[in-house]
């Protein structure tokens, strides 16, 4: 049977964050991540190190360094100007090889869920999928399980010494949550949906404070097997549902007029200063563009307030708006599921409500 | 040439759901049907071979019914089918499963000129993790998130999409590609399709077949061998109660928006 290096888990400390940028920016999940690596790491008792790759990146170190990180190693080569999975994935598991870290997070973005399975696939650990919580101690986890699961913590056997990183996301579509461990080598790793963490608030002297370290880089042309022809943004501004504090989602109930629908979640959004987002059949459907879809496929939000507008509920949707701080449901059928998770529901054609509500909150804002 | 497709077959997440009291699926009570992005990998193969004449073989791994979902694929018009199938691969995790899919590609074959094409993802898991690390096992270099694509030659140009944007990559064969909705809209069976798709070869890889690849070791293969456990698996609580309003008129309306500003939630 096969043997691995990597089994040995006391050689392995510290806890890493794979630092993302695009052309030179740092993503916003970058500092969710260092944020939840900075309590991971004060669990488990050990440094909290960012790793960042790119060409000519390390003026981007310090700001990483203000949510929490101790240290930040930079990997600067000519040949990761663009991302390539040959070369990013052969530099990270260099630094994996050599200096150990036990844990190991990516953000669960389109290049970190590249990115993430080809390097665990090399190194032979474990890699969970787009974790929406995370934690070490148990007793973190306990109480973290009492609020989040049906399950009788309080008559389970919990081993307090446990130091393995307890990875939880949403299985089957949202029906099930799995926490998922990774007891036998190191690191282990996870993918993090972007959006779910809470940031810590930017701190200037830890930022002063944070430690930059310059890797040598092993790296030639002949390790890349792909080739970047052009990187393009996109030139319509995508809808920022991550970052919104509204989200007006519409759903199946608009299909007897689309454009109309839309209008009216447009301007009730408006209206809040938020932004309109769909149910998976406004996106299968064509009636709004993938970036809108909130949901397991696609976004998972926790605005201030959630409106949903003839929006029955399938579970896959739930699992991505479940957490919205309050929810607002108008559906015509007094039945539809999402009730169940309504702060407030209303039995009623959306087509009526929706224009009467953005008139009913602009008078109570105007009379405030 | 040949295109080599994974593809799997998964419970339907999106209709009705049912959970066991211990916090397990009820696989039993679920409708399966093929994964949706695999579909978009079938259908990206089948263009492939309408324009080159390549031949397409469609691998999965899970337990024998599986094979009805391998026919209605040649239904659609792929010309092979490998089932792989064994006890001992059972409980995999992403990463086993790549060892166990990784070992069953290069049973049949992978030469300069070929392509393996998978979704993005299951509907299951949701991990996107699979295709990756079979490229990685096999040593191939990997696109992922195509969008669109191109075969020019033995280069593949491919629009590799992004949150904010998109990427033009090219690759050259052979390599592994995992496929997205955008990337087209899958064939139906055709009559004829369904009525050839029996006679068409079908395989079963048992553990007895693969078991000389260093690749297929106990040691990495099946529920001992897979990296990653279930620690715990739970349903979430219920939500309590909302408020619900009467009415969808403008009484109810000014009577929310009114209860939204006292509480101070807009």
């Amino acid at each position: 049977m096969a043997t691995f290096n990597n089994t040995d888990l006391a050689a392995f400390k510290d806890v890493w964050v794979y630092c993302e940028q695009r052309q030179g920016k740092l993503m916003p999940t970058d500092f969710e991540l260092i944020s939840e690596g900075r309590k991971l790491a004060d669990e488990l008792g050990v440094k909290l190190c960012g790793l960042l790759l790119g060409d000519d990146v390390d003026g981007m170190a310090k700001e990483l360094g203000g949510y929490g990180a101790d240290k930040i190693y930079v990997c600067d080569s000519p040949l990761m100007k663009n991302y390539t999975t040959d070369a990013y994935a052969k530099v990270i598991c260099d630094a994996v090889t050599n200096l150990k870290p036990e844990v190991l997070l990516f953000g669960a973005t389109n290049i970190g869920r590249d990115l993430g399975p080809r390097c665990a696939a090399r190194l032979h650990t474990g890699l969970c999928a787009d974790c929406t919580h995370l934690d070490v101690d148990v007793a973190n986890y306990v109480e973290f399980l009492r609020g989040a699961s049906t399950l009788d913590v309080d008559n389970m056997k919990w081993d307090t010494e446990d130091r393995n990183l307890k990875m939880t996301r949403p299985a089957f579509g949202g029906h099930l949550m799995a926490t998922i461990i990774c007891p036998r080598f190191r690191p282990a790793m996870a993918t993090v949906r972007p959006g779910v963490l809470k940031k810590n608030a930017f701190d200037k002297a830890k930022a002063d404070a944070c430690e930059i370290v310059k890797l040598s880089v092993s790296l030639s042309e002949a390790d890349i097997h792909t080739t970047v022809e052009e990187v393009v943004k996109a030139a319509k501004k995508m809808v920022d549902l991550i970052g919104a504090e509204f989200i007006v989602s519409v759903g199946r109930g608009i299909a007897k007029d689309v454009e109309g629908g839309i209008k009216l979640a447009e301007a009730l959004a408006e209206e809040l200063g938020g932004v309109v987002g769909g149910s998976r059949v406004t996106i299968d459907s064509g009636w709004l563009s993938a970036d809108h879809q909130v949901g397991q496929t696609g976004k998972t939000v926790r605005p201030k307030v959630y409106i949903a507008l003839g929006i029955s509920g399938a579970i896959q949707h739930k699992a991505g708006m479940q957490d919205s701080e309050c929810i607002i449901v108008v559906n015509k059928n007094k039945d539809a599921p999402l009730f169940e998770i309504a702060d407030y529901g209303i039995v009623g054609d959306l087509f009526k409500v929706a224009p009467l509500l953005t008139e009913a909150i602009r008078a109570a804002k105007a009379a405030k | 040439m040949k295109i080599i497709v994974c593809v799997k077959q998964v419970p339907d997440t999106s209709g009705k759901v049912a959970v066991n009291p211990d916090g397990t699926l009820n696989r039993a009570s679920m409708q399966t049907i093929i994964n949706p992005d695999d579909m978009n990998a079938v259908e990206a193969a089948l263009k492939m071979k309408d324009e080159t004449g390549c031949r397409v073989i469609v691998v999965t791994m899970g337990p024998p019914p599986a094979m009805g979902m391998l026919r209605e694929l040649m239904a659609m018009g792929a010309d092979d089918g490998v089932l792989v199938s064994a006890r001992e691969f059972g409980g995999s995790d992403t990463y086993a499963t790549s060892q166990i899919l990784a070992a069953a590609l290069k049973k049949i074959g992978i030469e300069k000129d070929d392509i393996v094409m998978c979704g993005r993802q299951a509907i299951d898991g949701d991990t996107a993790q699979v295709g990756p690390q079979i490229a990685e096992k096999l040593g191939l270099p990997q696109v992922t998130y195509v969008g669109e694509m191109k075969k020019t030659g033995g280069t593949i140009t491919c629009k590799r999409i992004l949150e904010d944007g998109y990427m033009t990559i090219s690759v050259k064969t052979p390599c592994l590609l995992t496929c997205i909705k955008e990337l087209n809209a899958p064939r139906y069976m055709t009559v004829r399709g369904i009525f050839e798709c029996g006679q068409k070869p079908l395989e079963t890889y048992t553990y007895e077949t693969l078991k000389d690849d260093p690749l297929i070791d106990l040691a990495t293969i099946g529920l001992k061998g897979s990296p990653t456990n279930i620690f715990k698996s739970f349903t979430p609580p219920a939500k309590g109660a909302g408020m619900m309003l009467e009415g969808d008129d403008k009484d109810t309306c000014n009577k929310l928006a009114s209860m939204l500003i006292e509480k101070h939630i807009i």
